[in-house]
């Protein structure tokens, strides 16, 4: 038996798994020692965990975007973070115009309603703009060729952006409405987290089922499964792909007036690093897997915000929420490693790159 | 162009789109900010030139669509284009000068609205101006398709050097006057802010003419070069080469101090390109964390030459050693773990390992080794017996050491066998492998290379600016430098250094239009990518590949560049 699994680790393999042993055996003794040492009550880490699901239902919705224009064009799609600036930052005039004429106070519902739908019109033309004029022309390009394209076109939107709305930072307006918290026995969510958390799981349940019970949503599975076979079966792989970067860019719109309500201010740089995390969620989850999306956002957002607090604080080192991003980094690293395929995805997992 | 119908009048639908686009051009603020300089003095300037090269591009884009080709359907597609384009600018200026925009739009301001109704008190007066202009934009355009290629050749790019010459004035015109027997050219060229009338037009009529006499004798020139015999060929060759090697040694000299600077920082993408250009060109192994090597080989020479940290106190030359050892060992610690992945993957595995280098350096966790956010100061410059490398005109003759070592190398690497291992496996790693070569092994040697060249380049980075701070090693360095060598060429040498002077030279030199400098740096890339997607200068075989592979006839060039000659 040992000879067996001697003859089936090649040198390279031993490293990686006593690399991976070690961290294992850190992470382990750094959670131990952190409750041992018991810094943070229960009621800390409740806050963490509300929190962690707040940012990740952000980053799943942005990471949908990635993993379904993955699946239809096998192309990292990095303008997507820019998609998602596009649609908050537009809609900030008009959150700060109902704000001036106090409609934001005495009618929450419908401003916000109105908001959301000025950032998912923005953010849904700005990808499809994307997708027709940049990378359209480019099917069947090499591969890298769409990926230049795609960093190309995030400076150029990123400028266009900083150019028409200026290079400062908006403060979002306060919703009176969301302010505050509620309370369920030693439970406290802070009201705008709720929204958060809310909102952003009414819209994945909403596209999930879009894509699993209606006919477009069929067409659109069918096309990223096989382009070819699908072209033959009668569906338009063109306008096909154009409602893929519709979808995405709509969920990604929505995130970003929910990311803009929880942290309370846009920026035309606001983009990349929702983005790159957004990406790692993506692949977290397994690229091309729209549950897995889902999931990987969700489970990025936790591990992130309990993270730094749970793994590195025993292990005594400084300023632990300084490394939250390497946490978040490292995993990916790891997944990649020894779960290439995701947490969820299996069809890729072979796949020649 | 793929329509089905014969006839097309695409005048109406371009011009929308230029239209939106000169909307949108002056709404960023381009337009206004590019005023402030004039490339023919006191005639136009570079705002209105940017509008109006922009203008008769779509103006010609709709004159070359026209089908049937009757010269008057072409002259009225280019006329309609122009005129849609410029009535949609009134139309924004109408807006403006009703509505307040300045509250959404910051540089929707009365200043630009001036500047484009051509500073007329009276809306009317300079609508009607704005839209002749238009008109005349397009009949000149049309009739500019009709004329035989030599002379449009010519007039394009007669007026494209204008403009570019109108662009770099702060450059040309101080290095003319720096130089003796050239000052008085320069100055009867240049005027106070652009270039003068006269200036403009000898140098209009000089490059036109310059370029039909190319374009008409050209091939025979060529034809002589390249039957002459082998004796006098290798002879005008090494005169070439000697020549090449004088201009680079004096060439920080001539330039002068700033322009000294921008070569440097061109040469450090040069050495960094070179680097990554193993790794991704010659290897194929996409590799976004590259900026990590360059950090590992600054820091190290931080840490092993400055006071500051204190535990070494060593001098450049003796930390640099260290730097590429660190750097060859930290390539092949990342690159093992990597070993299994493609394409994609990769790129995102080796882009976390980047980021997860900079967060540590900039965490407080590692800061009494490393320094944290302030960064290590003090560091050692280069030093040979006196002379001291430290102001950009000495760094150069460093870089261009270094350039011509690291390119020498890649060079010889190429052809070798394990060069040749390299391009197997990029082109199919498991045909490769068949073919028993030992992936694991070439894999890393790749890795290792690029990583040694980039500690090296950090290295010296971190002697020129004296300084290191995590926050220079972010995940753009290295996206710039992939873009680099994809813009150069992929695997091509020399597009390494076209590469570097277009995507890092280039920008430095507009400065001034900072704002605009990532804006028009996207816009190119993406330009770049739609047009001529093998890169500016080439390695023969991509160029072959990237063309058969699309369709042949997809660009007149591509085609003519398939048919056989004769």
């Amino acid at each position: 038996m040992v000879k067996n699994l001697r003859e089936r680790m090649s040198p390279t393999d031993i490293v990686m798994w006593s690399i991976g042993g070690i961290l294992a055996i850190l992470i382990v003794w750094g959670t131990a020692s952190t409750i041992i040492k018991g810094t943070y009550s229960a009621r800390h880490w409740i806050d963490f965990v509300i929190f962690g699901l707040a940012q990740g239902s952000i980053y799943a919705l942005i990471a949908m975007g990635y993993t379904m224009v993955y699946g239809v064009l096998r192309m990292i799609n990095f303008a997507h973070s820019e998609v998602f600036m596009s649609g908050p930052y537009t809609a900030y005039f008009f959150a700060a115009y109902f704000h001036r004429s106090g409609l934001l106070d005495s009618h929450p519902v419908i401003s916000l309603v109105l908001v959301f739908l000025v950032s998912m019109a923005t953010s849904v033309m700005i990808a499809v703009l994307l997708e027709r004029i940049a990378y359209r022309p480019l099917r069947g390009a090499p591969r890298l060729v769409p990926l230049i394209t795609a960093i190309g076109a995030s400076f150029f939107l990123q400028y266009v952006f900083r150019g028409l709305y200026g290079s400062g930072f908006q403060a979002y307006p306060v919703i009176s409405a969301l302010e505050g918290q509620f309370t369920l026995g030693p439970i406290r969510v802070l009201k705008f987290q709720a929204l958060v958390i809310v909102a952003a799981g009414l819209l994945m349940v909403a596209l999930y089922q879009f894509t699993q019970r209606t006919r477009l949503g069929k067409a659109l599975r069918s096309v990223s499964e096989d382009k070819e076979a699908s072209a033959l079966m009668g569906i338009d792989v063109d306008r096909m792909i154009s409602m893929t970067f519709m979808i995405g860019g709509a969920a990604a719109g929505a995130a970003g007036v929910l990311y803009a309500i929880m942290f309370k201010q846009v920026h035309f740089f606001m983009g990349f690093i929702p983005g790159i995390k957004a990406f790692t969620a993506a692949v977290l989850g397994g690229i091309g897997n729209i549950p897995g999306a889902m999931l990987g956002g969700i489970f990025l957002g936790l591990v992130e915000s309990v993270g730094p607090s749970l793994f590195l604080d025993g292990l005594g080192i400084v300023a632990p929420y300084q490394l939250k991003d390497a946490i978040a980094f490292t995993m990916l690293v790891l997944v990649l490693i020894f779960r290439p395929s995701g947490i969820l995805g299996e069809r890729l997992a072979v796949k020649k790159a | 162009m793929d329509t089905t119908s014969t006839k097309e009048f695409p005048g109406l639908r371009l011009g929308v789109i230029g239209g939106v686009c000169l909307v949108l051009l002056s709404l960023i603020g381009m337009v206004h900010a590019f005023n402030q300089r004039e490339i023919v003095s006191e005639v136009i300037s570079m705002g209105q030139t940017l509008l109006l090269f922009t203008a008769a591009f779509v103006a010609y884009m709709a004159a070359v669509r026209t089908r049937p080709k009757a010269p008057g359907r072409i002259l009225a597609a280019a006329v309609t284009a122009g005129v849609v384009m410029t009535a949609l600018l009134a139309l924004l200026v109408l807006i403006g000068q009703t509505v307040n925009m300045r509250q959404v739009f910051i540089n929707a301001s009365p200043a630009l609205f001036n500047a484009l109704l051509f500073y007329q008190e009276n809306f009317g007066a300079g609508a009607a101006l704005l839209l002749l202009a238009g008109a005349a934009v397009g009949f000149f355009t049309g009739l500019l398709h009709l004329m035989p290629a030599l002379v449009r050749r010519a007039l394009i790019t007669g007026l494209c050097s204008l403009a570019v010459a109108g662009m770099l004035q702060d450059l040309i015109a101080p290095v003319l006057s720096a130089w003796g027997p050239f000052a008085p050219i320069g100055e009867w060229i240049f005027s106070g802010n652009g270039l003068s009338v006269s200036g403009a037009l000898t140098l209009f009529i000089l490059i036109a003419g310059g370029t039909a006499a190319w374009t008409a004798k050209g091939d025979t020139v060529r034809h002589k070069v390249i039957r002459m015999e082998a004796g006098p060929k290798r002879r005008l060759k090494l005169a070439a080469l000697m020549a090449a090697a004088l201009v680079l040694i004096v060439l920080p000299h001539a330039l002068g101090l700033f322009l000294s600077e921008v070569l440097t920082i061109v040469g450090l993408y040069i050495l960094l390109g070179l680097g990554l250009n193993i790794v991704v060109g010659f290897a194929g192994l996409l590799d976004l964390g590259y900026v990590a090597f360059f950090a590992i080989g600054s820091y190290t020479v931080a840490i092993l030459t400055s006071p500051e940290i204190g535990r070494f106190t060593m001098t450049f030359w003796q930390a640099l050693p260290f730097a590429i050892i660190f750097g060859v060992i930290a390539g092949v610690m990342l690159g093992v773990p990597v070993l299994k992945m493609r394409g994609d993957y990769l790129a995102i595995a080796t882009l976390g390992f980047g980021e997860i280098i900079r967060i540590l350096v900039l965490s407080d966790a590692l800061r009494p080794w490393l320094g944290g956010a302030q960064g290590i100061g003090k560091i050692a410059k280069a030093q040979i017996g006196e002379m001291e490398f430290a102001t950009p005109q000495e760094v150069y003759y460093l870089l261009l050491a270094g350039c011509i070592l690291v390119g020498f190398i890649s060079w010889r690497l190429r052809d070798s066998r394990l060069g040749r291992a390299w391009m197997a496996m990029r082109e199919d790693e498991d045909v490769a492998q068949a073919m028993g070569i030992n992936l694991v092994a070439t894999k890393l040697l790749a890795f290792a290379t690029g990583a040694g060249f980039s500690a090296l380049s950090g290295a010296i980075f971190a002697s020129k600016i004296g300084s290191v701070y995590p926050h220079s090693f972010n995940v753009m360095i290295s996206i710039n430098i992939l873009c680099v060598i994809i813009v150069g060429g992929m695997g091509s040498m020399p597009g390494v250094v076209v590469g570097a002077l277009a995507l890092v030279g280039l920008p430095e030199l507009l400065r001034e239009f900072a704002e605009y400098r990532l804006l028009v740096y996207g816009a190119a890339l993406v330009a770049m990518m739609l047009l001529r997607p093998e890169g500016l200068w080439p390695e023969a075989t991509h160029q072959r590949e990237l063309h058969d592979s699309t369709e042949p006839a997809a660009t007149p060039a591509a085609g003519a560049a398939a048919a056989p000659p004769g």
